[in-house]
């Protein structure tokens, strides 16, 4: 790893120093200190067991609970431990320890400041409602504000990112999930202030913790799941031979095509996975008949045609495939209905399975197969506008073409592939036709 | 034992704590009733945001902490409040009722298990604090205190309700009672502790700064909501995407149609059978599935996928391959060991791969034997119990099947 450019060493330093400058005046404070030490022994303990869980993220309601019952200088004081035992995943360990606890600190103090001078603490104590949602939102913004200012300030110095897009992104990400976090830390503030204590406000904290820990699950399950479906597909690779990577680099140009054609995020995703798992049918393909070289008789063509019918009887159980399972099926058919398996025409094509049938032959032409050398995606895309119309449909070829002339096409390399030797332009033979 | 009758019983005392709370609360009419009203509203929300479909634990948190806090509130903004346990109950029965309109509505049936836990449990919790409230017992209880009665009132009402669960699954599956008031209590510690501490900081808040805490508390508790609900859906998925995995293998030809998830099924209900807990249920589920998947690493099919008559070399070579095919699909890695041991003896088993070799070979040899297959596969399975096959998992195996009226138990 490259050291840590100059000026982001300066930055944090002057973070530092801001943040020390924020604690300057704690001798002075007169605060209930025994407050500040259950608070910061909580936050503490919070953030442990968020790095146990493995939870991305800081657990807010206790700092700004911190912000809102506490002097500035105090509640700022609440961060520091925490923050300074929390883990750090990359080196240099210290130095992000650092800038992290002091981000903290000047963000809380922030907030608290904003909260004092709005009169928060007083309606805190009165528990003077609707009124104290005011204080308590400025607070929350200013927070977001800092946090999200230090950190795109760091981004803008070692990513060299413009100020404006570094900044608006994080903080339009962050400002829900803290909101959110903001109405648990009032209702702690409140509860603290009551005559129920501190016993009543930690009880807030359990249904956060619980809720933490659900989304540690998901994010574990998700994983997990993602890695079953390559699973999937590695078996494909493992059976034949000659196509590997081709899932993946399919399910990439199905995803640009989809992203270039306008459609939502959710539906570009199912799109992607259609391009992946579009040729899972060919495990129920005898090897014998994927890796043979050389020409195939009726006999043997007519055995490979059925792999889009056992893909589909395969996934067909996958409920949040949706489309992507038509696409598998179907992937295989033309625009003249001369395709297989049902020999469709025109639009009784899904969508889906046209974009997929787009990508595949693209890739099919511009990797290197056991037959032949890769064609340039130029002489591929040439080859893929001749035959639009009648095998493609016209505005998928068209949405590729545009797609890969702005962005290029830089197919993610998997570990086991060889690296792709560029091939000399070679001559327009046979029409093209995605691998069967 | 014949447990339908259990339903009957609980379902006719929420009904009859229904009718007369609702009699006695038309009797006296509505104490405070923007505070019902607001209550009300809360629980309907809740129970509109319920989520159907997923198995989980609780459907409606926010309604259900909602409710419990109702039951529990003895002041609101500093006034002590009047509402006595009758009209708890028959506010939260009336949201509850208008909440399922719309499930109703989109065909789900009425869900009276639900209706009748809620009834019940907000009963409960009521009848404990709200006459005593009213009685002046726990004015003694001040600050802190206070706040700890509240919680420990809860978990009480939630132990209750982890049992009436229990006896109502155990009255509608016919598993056997112990391990599902297992599962019932394991699950209070993940979103049934939020529940609780969420009613109870609803009740305090409610005294200490009025109805305003409800929308300002809601919102937090929806967020554990929502990140369940995910966690539920992606569950689903997963477990769609291991079964087509484990049709890989039917998709090539190598195992008929159907095997892995016939084997999948019976696993499990032999696994309850035998009291497994709910991690090690869903292990063995996977496990089952995915169990002849090592198959695809054969030249040569075994002919109809049929393992268990092959010598026991063969079969723990097999089981090996599937073994090492499952620790690359990335999927917990105690279901790897399953599928890897299953073709041991079953001493040296654990439990789940017993359970994997047993209900395979049963239906392998079940599957092909005509009428009587079943209960000569079965006595084949109880012969070979010296070495083989568990005797607790063949007898269990037996009890599951006799159960679901698939062979006629046979005398053994």
């Amino acid at each position: 790893m490259e050291a840590v450019p100059r000026r982001a060493r300066a930055y944090v330093a002057c973070t530092v120093l801001g943040a020390l400058f924020c604690l300057l005046p704690l001798p002075a404070t007169r605060v209930s200190w025994s407050a500040v030490a259950l608070l910061a022994l909580v936050y503490a303990a919070c953030e442990q067991a968020a790095a146990r869980w493995r939870v991305a993220g800081t657990f807010y309601p206790v700092l700004l609970a911190g912000a809102f019952l506490l002097p500035p200088s105090a509640a700022a004081l609440v961060a520091l431990p925490g923050a300074l035992l929390s883990r750090a995943d990359q080196r240099p360990r210290l130095p992000r320890r650092g800038r992290r606890a002091a981000q903290l600190v000047l963000g809380v103090w922030a907030a608290s400041a904003v909260h004092g001078a709005l009169g928060g603490r007083d309606a805190v104590v009165a528990s003077d409602f609707p009124y104290a949602l005011a204080p308590a939102g400025a607070a929350v913004l200013a927070f977001c504000l800092v946090l999200t200012a230090l950190d795109g300030g760091l981004r803008v110095l070692t990513e060299h990112v413009p100020l404006r897009r570094a900044w608006r992104g994080l903080f339009v990400r962050s400002l829900a999930p803290v909101a959110v976090h903001g109405l648990a830390g009032l209702m702690m503030a409140v509860l603290w202030r009551s005559p129920y204590g501190p016993v009543a406000a930690l009880l807030v904290l359990l249904p956060m913790c619980v809720s933490w820990w659900a989304f540690a699950q998901y994010h574990r399950e998700r994983a997990a799941h993602q890695a079953t479906i390559r699973a999937l597909v590695q078996a494909v690779d493992i059976k034949d031979g000659y196509t590997r990577g081709h899932s993946e680099r399919v399910g990439q140009a199905s995803m640009m095509i989809a992203r270039e054609l306008g459609m939502d995020d959710e539906r570009v995703e199912v799109l992607r996975f259609a391009g992946i798992l579009h040729d899972v049918g060919k495990l129920g393909v005898p090897t014998r008949l994927l890796r043979k070289d050389g020409p195939l008789t009726p006999e043997e063509r007519r055995v490979i045609e059925l792999h889009p019918e056992y893909g589909h009887e395969m996934v067909r159980g996958i409920g949040f495939l949706g489309e992507a399972r038509a696409a598998v099926l179907h992937h295989h058919e033309r625009l003249d209905g001369s395709g297989y398996p049902y020999g469709l025409v025109g639009t009784q094509i899904p969508e889906s399975a046209r974009v997929v049938a787009v990508a595949d032959a693209f890739d099919a032409m511009t990797s290197t197969r056991s037959y032949r050398r890769a064609r340039p995606v130029p002489v591929a895309l040439q080859e893929l506008e001749r035959c639009a119309g009648s095998q493609f449909d016209p505005r998928m070829v068209t949405a590729l073409v545009r797609a890969l002339v702005r962005d290029g096409w830089h197919p993610a390399v998997t570990a086991q592939e060889e690296p792709r030797v560029p091939a000399p332009p070679a001559p327009v033979a046979a029409p093209a036709r995605a691998h069967p | 034992m014949s447990a339908r009758p259990l339903t009957v019983l609980i379902h006719t005392c929420a009904a009859l704590l229904a009718a007369s709370c609702l009699a006695a609360t038309c009797r006296t009419g509505l104490e405070e009733r923007s505070t019902a009203l607001a209550f009300g509203v809360l629980v309907t929300v809740g129970e509109l945001s319920r989520w159907t479909g997923a198995r989980v634990r609780e459907a409606a948190p926010l309604a259900a902490a909602g409710a419990l806090s109702y039951a529990l509130l003895g002041e609101d903004a500093g006034q002590a409040t009047h509402h006595g346990a009758p009209q708890a109950v028959a506010v939260v029965l009336a949201a509850a009722l208008l909440g399922s309109v719309p499930h109703l509505a989109r065909g789900h049936g009425p869900e009276l298990d639900h209706l009748a836990r809620r009834v019940l449990t907000v009963g409960f919790a009521a009848v404990c604090f709200q006459p005593l409230y009213s009685r002046g017992v726990f004015d003694a209880w001040h600050g802190a205190a206070y706040a700890l009665l509240l919680l420990a009132l809860l978990a009480l009402t939630a132990l209750c309700d982890a049992v009436l669960a229990a006896a109502l699954a155990h009255s509608r599956t016919r598993w056997p009672f112990g391990p599902l008031l297992r599962d019932e209590l394991h699950a209070l510690l993940g979103i049934g502790s939020a529940v609780c501490a969420t009613g109870a900081v609803m009740a305090l808040a409610v005294a200490v700064v009025g109805l305003w805490a409800l929308p300002v508390f809601s919102l937090p508790l929806l967020l554990t909501q929502l990140s369940f609900r995910r966690y539920a859906a992606v569950r689903t998925t997963y477990r769609q995407t291991i079964a087509s995995l484990a049709r890989a293998t039917e998709i090539a030809g190598y195992t008929p149609a159907g095997h892995a998830l016939r084997v999948a099924s019976l696993c499990r209900a032999v696994g309850r059978d035998l009291g497994l807990t709910r991690p090690e249920l869903s292990v063995l589920e996977h496990a089952a599935l995915m169990h002849d998947i090592g198959q695809l690493s054969l030249v040569d099919p075994v002919p109809a996928g049929a393992t268990a008559v092959l010598p026991t070399a063969e079969q723990r070579r097999i089981a090996l391959l599937g073994g090492a095919v499952v620790r690359q699909t990335g999927v917990d890695s105690a279901v790897a060991v399953v599928v890897e041991r299953q073709a041991d003896p079953y001493r040296e088993q654990p439990v789940a791969a017993r359970i994997v070799r047993a209900v395979n070979a049963y239906v392998e040899k079940a599957r092909d034997a005509g009428p009587g297959g079943p209960l000569t596969a079965l006595e084949e399975l109880r012969l070979a119990t010296a070495e083989q096959y568990a005797p607790d998992v063949v007898e269990s195996l037996a009890r599951v099947l006799a159960r679901d009226s698939l062979t006629l138990p046979a005398a053994g």
